[in-house]
């Protein structure tokens, strides 16, 4: 099956103590290739055990991932990773940064110069080449991670809270780029956030998870990402139907967090 | 407020008056960056020392051989003939003459070259050690016993057995040199590797690198700022291990100079020779900590 698909997955971690969480319970979704799938869900449903598992960095206790039909055991260029902090590398520059999967898979020279050119430029970095990344801000070290991704034509793009640590007129810019890159490029992409409203305008569907054992809680398909690749992010974020769903998905985890506590509560 | 006079950058340098921000600052008791340089302190401890040591010796209170006047002259209990040499005369000597037919180039030369061969091969052997370390259980547990166990053992308590394996020659000094890098560099690359932060590996997989590759271009420029902390902190602990040997058992450097001119009552070689251990010592920091600043600018900044 072309996509990405996520077949009957669970994780239990066994801790020192012998006491066990469920991470995940019997989790199944499928990615067809292109979509961009926002994962949302209060702290602790297994979230980032998810996107390891997809990366390849995890073997789940049961049930398997797939991509394009073949069964995920490993990290693998075809499925690209960025991490909340960038996980660059501070050794380098940012063009070395940008050049690192293909000059790791041996790529040619001339061809990975012309890919760094054209990344830097789409990222808006090109005046930054030669500058270690440690001089960069927040934002622009989020957008050398993003271009180092793409560097290397992933089919998936898996991100992990990619824009939590970024200002929040930063981060609506950031939104602007990636849904500007997912429509440019094409690639299947799986966004972990904890903004509802990043959700709701980032995901062109939307899974919102619950905790305990973690699974999937409700899965919406919405119409903003589209809206949002040539409109105006601002307006969209004001419409009614847009506000009507955040309140919506604002409650639902607003609920769950309150079944969390109630339990901490009575015990 | 605006017809106060403002402090000149000479009364901030030497530490007279506090710099603009401090001095808006109502909490300065107990913020360790409101305590200015004091730097006129500074210089009046110096000039003080100097003084004191002038006179203290030049009017013959303090028995030159106990501690030896700074600058020359001839003592009221001197033959008149033989007028004793201050420390810097003897300074100047040295430099002109060396000692006991040894250049002072040659004694000084001679310590740092051990120091350096000791550094050189503690790090050759510690580096990968500790990276095996890091990165492979078998490694781990196969060392761990014995590095645990010569963690705390100070470099030289191991000269008595040193000597008996290898005498008292280089091969021995530089051995005991190479004993107390190793350790050191050992534990600092192991904790090098141990610092890398999962995500850097993880990316790097995931952007196609191999395991060679990850080592080569990720663990190992990651655990470079720690190497080069071990490398300075060996370079420090070698100077004192091989100072010390060198009192113990040695025809050259500046331990032995000490030791042989201690044998004849000659303080004021004693005492250039600590202040010359000082410099060295001093300037081994620096210069690592320049080389540190120009190879690895990334510190602590990832
Ligand atoms: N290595 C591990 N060992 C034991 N328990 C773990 C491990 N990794 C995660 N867990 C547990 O699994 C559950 C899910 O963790 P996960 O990190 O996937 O949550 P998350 O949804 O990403 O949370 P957050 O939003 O805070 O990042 C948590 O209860 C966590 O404590
Ligand atoms: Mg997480």
């Amino acid at each position: 099956m072309e996509g990405l698909v996520i077949e009957n997955v669970s994780m239990v971690f066994t801790l020192a103590n012998g006491g066990q969480v469920h991470a995940l319970e019997d989790v199944s979704l499928h990615l067809k290739p292109g979509e961009l799938m926002a994962v949302l869900g209060p702290s602790g449903c297994g979230k980032t055990t998810l996107l390891n598992i997809v990366g390849g960095f995890l073997t789940p206790t049961a049930g398997q991932a797939l991509l394009n039909g073949h069964r995920i055991e490993g990290p693998h260029k075809e499925r690209g990773m960025v991490f909340q902090q960038g996980a660059l590398f501070e050794w380098m520059t940012v063009a070395q940064n940008v050049s690192f999967g293909p000059r790791m898979c041996g790529v040619p020279r001339s061809e990975i110069d012309g890919t760094v050119r054209h990344l830097l430029e789409v990222t808006a970095l090109q005046d930054f080449a030669e500058k270690p990344v440690y001089q960069l801000s927040g934002g622009m070290q989020q957008r050398v991670a993003l271009a180092r991704c793409l560097a290397n034509e992933p089919d998936v793009i898996l991100m992990d809270e990619p824009l939590g640590a970024l200002d929040a007129l930063t981060r609506e810019k950031m939104q602007g780029l990636v849904l500007k890159l997912w429509k440019e490029t094409g690639k299947t992409i799986v966004l972990i956030t904890h903004s509802v409203e990043e959700a709701l305008f980032l995901g062109e569907r939307l899974v919102v998870m619950a905790p305990r054992p973690g699974r999937i809680h409700k899965e919406y398909t919405l119409p903003f990402a589209d809206q949002g690749v040539e409109g105006d992010a601002r307006k969209i974020k004001a419409q009614p139907d847009f506000i009507s769903a955040r309140e919506e998905i604002l409650s639902m985890i607003w609920e769950m967090e309150e079944e969390i506590m109630g339990g901490a509560d009575t015990h | 407020m605006a017809n106060r006079k403002q402090p000149g950058g000479l009364a901030i340098w030497l530490g007279v008056a506090d710099s603009s921000f401090t001095r808006q600052k109502t909490v300065k008791f107990g913020d360790a960056s409101a305590v200015n340089s004091g730097r006129l302190w500074s210089i009046v401890t110096v000039v003080a020392l100097i003084v004191a040591w002038s006179i203290t010796t030049v009017g013959g209170v303090i028995d030159p051989i106990f501690w030896p006047p700074l600058e020359g002259g001839l003592y009221p209990w001197d033959n008149p003939n033989r007028a004793k040499p201050g420390v810097i005369d003897r300074f100047m000597g040295l430099l002109s003459e060396g000692y006991r037919n040894i250049s002072l180039w040659e004694h000084v030369g001679t310590s740092v070259k051990r120091v350096l061969l000791g550094v050189f091969f503690g790090a050759l052997a510690g580096i990968p050690l500790g990276f095996a370390m890091g990165l492979n259980s078998a490694a781990r547990g196969l060392f761990d016993p014995i590095v645990e166990f010569v963690r705390p053992i100070p470099p030289l308590a191991l000269i008595p057995l040193v000597i008996l394996w290898l005498g008292i020659d280089e091969v021995a000094k530089v051995f005991l040199l190479f004993l107390a890098a190793l350790f050191i560099m050992l534990i600092a690359a192991r904790a090098g590797v141990s610092s890398v932060q999962i995500s850097k590996v993880h990316a790097a997989y995931s952007l196609g690198a191999s395991k060679t590759q990850v080592l080569r271009h990720v663990i190992l420029p990651n655990a470079l700022p720690e190497i080069f902390t071990g490398l300075r902190t060996s370079m420090g602990v070698c100077w004192g291990t091989l100072v010390a040997a060198e009192l113990v058992a040695a025809d050259q450097g500046v331990g032995s100079m000490m030791m042989i001119a201690k044998n004849f009552l000659q303080t004021d070689v004693v005492v250039i020779g600590i202040i010359i251990i000082g410099a060295i010592g001093f300037a081994i920091e620096m210069l690592m900590r320049a080389l540190e600043a120009w190879l690895i600018p990334w510190k602590g900044k990832g």
